[in-house]
């Protein structure tokens, strides 16, 4: 029945046509359209109501107080796209501040500094991964022991904030490249480059491909001779790795490690990831879906505090969102399923 | 005797049993209970009063994970009843009236039951994954609390309500005979009933259930009203405890350490087989694994480090690969020394 009515869309001419031919050809981008629509209103909506919203400060400001929401987003897309969940990134992200910021207070040089907190978050994410793959643990279990580890750790290190002093790691957070108005940090690009390496090895890579494969069906995936266990292990050692780099840019951006920090923002990412368009299911997504939904949460934000409301609205807004994209999702997958 | 090892309780009440006597070796006094003016006290009876919340969190959670699913919004919840309950009697004009504070009380299950009859809806009508769709209200639901507290930490002067987390009844801590209350009406319901065998055909397999006539939509919606009004309940005895409704505390992180405590009590998060008895010891396990912690000098935020060992030695007991090296070296221990060849074939078969 469904078919037939397939058909018959097929066959009108005109605008209808062209809309249907489009959204059956690229339903996988659907809900990434549905964010930017969404991003472009916000902005739009922000920019009558304030009139100063959309200034060069305030967009480069946006990139700069979410690069560490975006480097989590990334390696958060990577698991997703398994069909698998990390829960542990806020507190990877805590855990790696708070070692760096300690080990450079006792005078550890920077250079040693820096790649002990990306290999002490990417050993968090291959004991998650190990879990789930070799030990057919659930994912969200095996990320739960990575949360309460990363968070326990963190406050082993130490209890309280320790600030950080070193011209180095200070550097990525105070200089402003400046063009005109615009401005971006070395955090910033550095959250870019991220974003960028991403989507490259989403799209081009035979791990990329693979880790899209076993989102849309594992044991189809094994079948067809893939590296299905490297695939799922390395994406949780991914996600772990862009934990271990979001704690070197938070650091630098509060000038502190702080174990009390990144408590709940495993959900923002979960969110914000969804807000982009992956599904929670596994497969389907894009990592620059995902640096959009982060611009949505970062809009949001702002709009927030340049209305002057409480903060306590970001998660009842970000939690409506959350249920608009979800619900959306679930209309497009009953919908390809039926016509596929 | 191996009739008993078999008995799927045997290793979480093991467990238990170790952690009270590793206690109780440590500090002789910790399984002495006294009775003064009516109270009863002791680190026992401490452990017992202080698990009342997860206690019921976890009951609801048994029934969701049940079902195939899972309710990560408990926590919120717990945050919009405490805060309901305290906005109401902060408002009234005598805070200190029985009436009032049962009014507090009942308003607040009622929005608890809304919430998670919202759960509930998301899931067993429109189909949406449990964690995405309890995660909206995680989210939201902390949002929700703030607002109808106005931001501040509400807090109130009232005895009967305070007398819901502080108060004693025939020696026993209040707060542990709601807890009990809940526990045997939860397993009357389930277990007397056939609610508990339609719960757990839902959970081992909806669509073979479905046609067998089980209407999978009502008792999947059931079980995340169930786990709304018992966090609710949780909410209001947190809020009590410290008479304060703080938004952002209450229930911090319940819903990992309920989930702990199902997992711990032997429920598979695959759904299906349950068992609260198991669910009643892994909320005993976690709460004396907290207080042990707290009692060898470990700083309590230094805790989620023994936690997260805990989690990943249960998981590792429970996974087939560490059950087929347990079953192997087993046999070889048994068949005696053998050459390592024919050992090798039989873990091929």
């Amino acid at each position: 029945m469904t078919t037939t009515t397939e058909t018959t869309s097929t066959a009108k001419p005109g605008a209808a046509h062209l809309v249907s031919a489009f959204t059956t050809r690229h339903a996988s981008w659907l809900p990434t359209f549905a964010a930017v629509a969404i991003l472009v209103v916000l902005l739009a909506g922000a920019q009558i109501r304030f009139g100063n919203f959309i200034t060069p400060g305030n967009m480069s400001a946006l990139l700069l107080d979410n690069a560490f929401l975006m480097v989590l987003a990334v390696g958060m897309t990577f698991v997703i796209l398994t069909a698998g969940i990390d829960l542990s990134v806020g507190s990877v992200m805590a855990f790696t501040g708070i070692l760096g910021a300690s080990m450079l207070a006792s005078g550890v040089p920077t250079i040693v500094v820096i790649p002990t907190m990306l290999l002490s978050g990417a050993a968090i994410g291959l004991l998650i991964g190990v879990l789930v793959q070799y030990f057919n643990v659930q994912p969200f279990i095996a990320s739960l022991a990575g949360l309460f580890l990363g968070r326990g750790l963190a406050y082993v290190v130490s209890l309280s904030s320790i600030r950080v002093e070193d011209p180095a790691v200070l550097w990525l957070q105070g200089t402003r490249m400046r063009v005109g108005d615009w401005y971006i940090t070395p955090t910033g690009i550095l959250a870019l480059v991220v974003v960028v390496i991403g989507a490259l090895v989403l799209q081009f890579t035979r791990f990329g491909r693979t880790i899209y494969a076993v989102g849309g069906s594992e044991s189809s995936a094994r079948l067809m001779g893939l590296n299905v266990a490297r695939a799922k292990v390395l994406a949780y050692v991914i996600s772990g790795l862009c934990g271990g780099l979001a704690g070197l840019i938070l650091t630098a951006f509060s000038g502190a490690g702080y174990p009390r920090n990144g408590i709940g923002t495993e959900l923002d990412v979960i969110a914000v990831v969804v807000i982009g368009g992956t599904l929670l299911t596994g497969g389907r997504g894009y990592v620059l879906g995902s640096m959009i939904g982060v611009f949505v949460f970062g809009v949001i934000k702002a709009i927030i505090s340049f209305m002057g409301a409480e903060q306590s609205w970001m998660q009842i807004i970000v939690g409506a969102l959350l249920l608009l994209f979800i619900v959306v999702q679930r209309a497009i997958v009953s919908r390809t399923s039926r016509t596929g | 005797m191996m009739k008993l090892v078999r008995h799927r309780l045997f290793w979480p009440l093991m467990a238990l049993v170790a952690l009270l006597v590793l206690n109780i070796l440590k500090n002789p006094g910790f399984g002495r209970i006294t009775v003064r003016d009516g109270h009863m006290y002791g680190a026992l009876v401490d452990i017992l009063r202080q698990s009342a919340p997860l206690m019921l969190v976890a009951l609801g959670m048994t029934l969701v994970i049940a079902t195939r699913g899972i309710d990560l919004s408990v926590g919120a919840i717990m945050a919009v009843s405490g805060a309901v309950a305290l906005t109401i009697i902060d408002s009234s004009d005598h805070p200190g009236d029985m009436s009032t504070v049962l009014i507090a009380i009942v308003v607040a299950m009622l929005v608890s039951l809304i919430l998670g009859a919202w759960n509930g809806f998301l899931v067993s009508v429109l189909g949406i994954q449990p964690i995405v769709a309890t995660l909206v209200l995680m989210l939201a639901g902390r949002g929700v609390a703030l607002l109808i507290t106005g931001g501040r930490i509400t807090t109130v002067n009232s005895e009967p309500y305070k007398f819901v987390a502080s108060g004693y009844l025939f020696l026993i801590p209040f707060a542990f005979i709601i807890a009990l209350a809940a526990i045997a009406v939860i397993a009357l319901l389930e277990r007397r009933t056939a609610l508990g065998v339609l719960t757990e055909a839902v959970g081992i397999n909806p669509e073979a259930s479905r046609l067998a006539g089980v209407r999978s939509r009502g008792i999947v919606w059931g079980a995340y009203i169930a786990s709304g009004v018992l966090s609710g309940i949780a909410g209001v005895m947190y809020a009590s405890n410290i008479m304060a409704a703080d938004a952002n505390a209450a229930g911090y992180l319940i819903e990992l350490y309920a989930i702990l405590a199902v997992v711990l009590g032997g429920t598979s998060l695959m759904g299906g087989k349950f068992s609260i008895a198991g669910t009643v010891i892994g909320v005993f396990t976690v709460q004396t694994l907290g207080s042990t912690i707290l009692f060898l000098g470990v700083p309590s935020a230094q805790s989620p480090v023994f936690f997260a060992v805990v989690v990943i030695l249960v998981v590792l007991v429970q996974s087939p690969r560490v059950h087929r090296w347990g079953k192997s070296v087993g046999q070889r221990m048994r068949s005696g020394p053998r050459t390592p060849a024919e050992g090798t074939k039989e873990v091929a078969a």
